[in-house]
């Protein structure tokens, strides 16, 4: 991130993006100043790569097939919160209600996706920009469904969620009858650190699944849309269509990550959990050295392990540096915004030069 | 003749702002609250939206950086407030304060942005995300001292907003104040933001408007005639960037408070869907089209109020303004993107 990649005399051999050394180094003077216990880190790590994890890898097709980062992963978050939701509603209990609440989610998450893939495909080049505007246009209209929709025009079967003038959504709505259900499932203690092994085997098997994807025709595809969009097409694939699968495939999958972080979590706010997932997500897979236009599954998780570590020491290490947890705070939003611009501008700066050459 | 007709956003937006009007007028709010409402929305959003004009006509883009512009003008009236300034002179004392941090800010962010050509909205997205955070932290940092900004108890910093009634609040907005009626009219407002406007129309006269908008229309035709296309750029930037400043300190000014940390992270959109709003069938906008698209998006905020209001759902207002703004944003990058690839 500090040393530009884009060195002529680099360009020929392959060069390591220095972006996860940075944040490691970040990360480590952080944890010294904060003075907090490794067992403690470790602990909220290994549960924050649990709940974030799929959620990350919904970001990898996408840039694979040339759209860069997908800020709209946020309307997947927002269908998950949907599907808790519509089971909250109709009071499905235990396992029923998350296997309803991931199918339902992913239902309309398939709908979202397809509808914002063939947005995308008449803004190529914008792609970036016009994701984040779906995201605040999603924002708009799942308020609207929750906030005055729902209890109005919208039945409501569980009046607890409702909010006291009898229209909207309360702000919290407890997940408590899905509440360690899967989350405590082969949970392993060495020294402290819990593992909780089935959850860390779904973000697993997720991973499996997309490296899977990306060696099947569909992934081979994508790789070619990605490279140059102009010779697919003349190499018989449609393009178009291809881009829509990989949107598709983005959403459903941070469908099914917000899924599992509001249940690990055990709540929903229903106004804010999705907030800021499609940012930390974006920050996530630079860290771990992905760029606009390459993105492998290690950078996923490597990139979570640095983020959230650094995520979690700062507010700590401002507290005892400077007097002031506000700080940390404000300086882990930065490393957010600052990683994606620097990756914006030394993406856009590598294209124009091959271009030249 | 085709030029002059509406387009499809305004249509939408000009049918519901009649329906609205009319409900409103029904649960009896006075026209003349209406106007007066207009007219501070009007004061409070137009030179923001205006500051969009010559960075797009000289090719550099929908301005998403607004947020760069934003933390100069506060940063501009934070020193004043603290050093003191009061009433009309300290406002533009502030305004004053603010210009060398916009000018050289916009140089920055002008180079950067001619670095990302053709790719420059997201860019300055996130350019603005991050310099929003950047001044986050020197917020807390910054070694401010009067009492009325900091926090009263311990903690280090400056208040998420500073209310300005012992400074100037409202000093712009009162100055040549007449009543017709009912109606407020503020003079000098008008007159200080038709100033601005006025000297951006003879800039537009001038040589160097000129080369602005030959950069804008046609790149390569300008660079043959000898235009500094990258120069000409940054001098855009520049302006936009110094009339946002401008722009923060009158909103500030009129609305009482300055909003520092988390406030102008999303300062952007609102302003580029008004000048959208407001449209043009050509590359080029004009004042009238940034004019016409605060007051449409405007009236819009304003009369979805007193309605929202009446349901009993005052959320109603925002959520209309969140789908609105994005889809007026989406739909103009659609067209934009459609004419590109024709050409």
């Amino acid at each position: 991130m500090i040393n530009s990649p884009i060195d002529n005399r680099q360009s020929t051999i392959r060069t390591i993006n220095p972006t996860p050394f940075f944040f490691a180094v970040l990360s480590i003077v952080a944890f010294y100043y904060s003075g907090l216990n490794l067992q403690f880190v470790a602990n909220e790590v290994i549960i924050r790569v649990v709940r974030n994890s799929l959620l990350v890898l919904a970001l990898v097709i996408p840039v694979i097939a040339g759209m860069g980062l997908n800020f709209s992963i946020i309307i997947g978050a927002m269908c998950a919160q949907a599907g808790w939701i519509i089971m909250l509603d109709l009071k499905v209990p235990g396992i029923y209600g998350i296997s309803g609440a991931v199918f339902s989610g992913v239902i309309i998450s398939i709908i979202c996706g397809y509808a914002i893939g063939t947005y995308l495909n008449r803004v190529k080049g914008r792609e970036m920009i016009a994701t984040i505007i779906i995201g605040i246009l999603g924002a708009g209209i799942y308020e609207f469904i929750f906030l005055v929709g729902y209890g109005s025009f919208i039945r409501s079967h569980n009046s607890e969620m409702l909010l006291s003038r009898g229209v909207g959504i309360r702000d919290m709505v407890d997940l408590a009858p899905y509440r360690n259900i899967i989350d405590k499932l082969w949970l392993m203690d060495i020294h402290g650190i819990e593992f909780p092994l089935f959850m860390l085997f779904i973000a697993g098997i997720a991973a499996v699944v997309l490296k899977f994807m990306l060696s099947t025709r569909l992934g081979q595809q994508f790789r070619a849309v990605g490279i140059d969009r102009m010779s697919a097409e003349l190499a018989g694939i449609n393009t178009d269509n291809t881009r829509i699968k990989a949107i598709i495939i983005s959403t459903v999958f941070a469908c099914l990550g917000q899924i599992i972080f509001l249940q690990n979590i055990g709540m929903v706010n229903v106004y804010t959990a999705h907030m800021n997932s499609d940012i930390f997500s974006c920050a996530a897979i630079l860290a771990g050295g992905a760029t606009i236009r390459e993105a492998k599954i290690r950078h996923v998780f490597i990139g979570i392990f640095l983020f959230h570590s650094l995520y979690i020491v700062t507010p700590q290490a401002g507290q005892n540096m400077f007097a002031n947890a506000a700080l940390g705070e404000y300086f882990r939003s930065f490393i957010a915004y600052g990683s994606i611009a620097m990756a914006i501008l030394l993406n856009i700066r590598v294209e124009r030069q091959k271009a030249n050459t | 003749m085709k030029k002059y007709l509406p387009h499809l956003p305004q249509i939408i937006i000009i049918s519901f702002i009649v329906t609205l009007f009319f409900i409103a007028l029904k649960i009896d709010i006075a026209a003349s609250t209406i106007f007066n409402d207009l007219v501070v929305r009007l004061i409070l959003n137009s030179v923001v939206v205006v500051s969009l004009i010559p960075m797009v006509n000289s090719g550099a883009g929908l301005n998403f950086g607004v947020p760069v512009g934003a933390v100069s003008g506060l940063l501009g009236m934070v020193i004043t407030a603290n050093a003191g300034g009061k009433g009309l002179l300290g406002f533009f004392c502030s305004i004053a304060v603010s210009m060398p941090f916009a000018i050289v800010a916009g140089a920055i962010y002008g180079r950067i942005l001619n670095k990302v050509k053709g790719r420059e909205e997201i860019a300055a997205t996130f350019i603005g995300f991050s310099i929003v955070s950047i001044m986050c932290l020197f917020w807390v940092v910054a070694p401010f001292t009067h009492p009325q900004m900091v926090w009263i108890l311990g903690q280090s910093g400056l208040r998420n907003t500073i209310g300005l009634k012992d400074f100037w609040e409202k000093s712009l907005y009162h100055f040549m104040q007449f009543r017709i009626g009912e109606l407020i009219i503020p003079v000098g407002s008008f007159m200080f933001i038709g100033m601005i406007l006025l000297f951006l129309f003879l800039f537009s006269r001038t040589k160097t408007g000129m080369m602005m908008n030959a950069a804008g229309e046609n790149e390569s035709f300008a660079r043959i005639n000898g235009v500094n296309i990258e120069g000409i750029r940054i001098l855009s930037v520049i302006i936009s960037t110094t009339l946002v400043a401008i722009g923060t300190c009158i909103y500030a000014q009129q609305y009482g408070f300055i909003e520092l940390y988390d406030a102008p992270l999303m300062a952007s959109f609102p302003a580029v869907s008004a000048l959208l709003l407001g449209g043009s069938s050509g590359k080029r906008f004009f004042l009238r089209h940034a004019l016409l698209g605060v007051v449409l998006y405007q009236s819009l905020y304003l009369l979805s109020l007193p309605v929202a209001n009446m349901l009993l759902m005052p959320q109603m207002a925002e959520i209309i303004r969140m789908i609105v703004t994005s889809c007026i944003i989406l739909y103009a990058l659609a067209k934009i993107s459609h004419v590109s690839e024709e050409a």
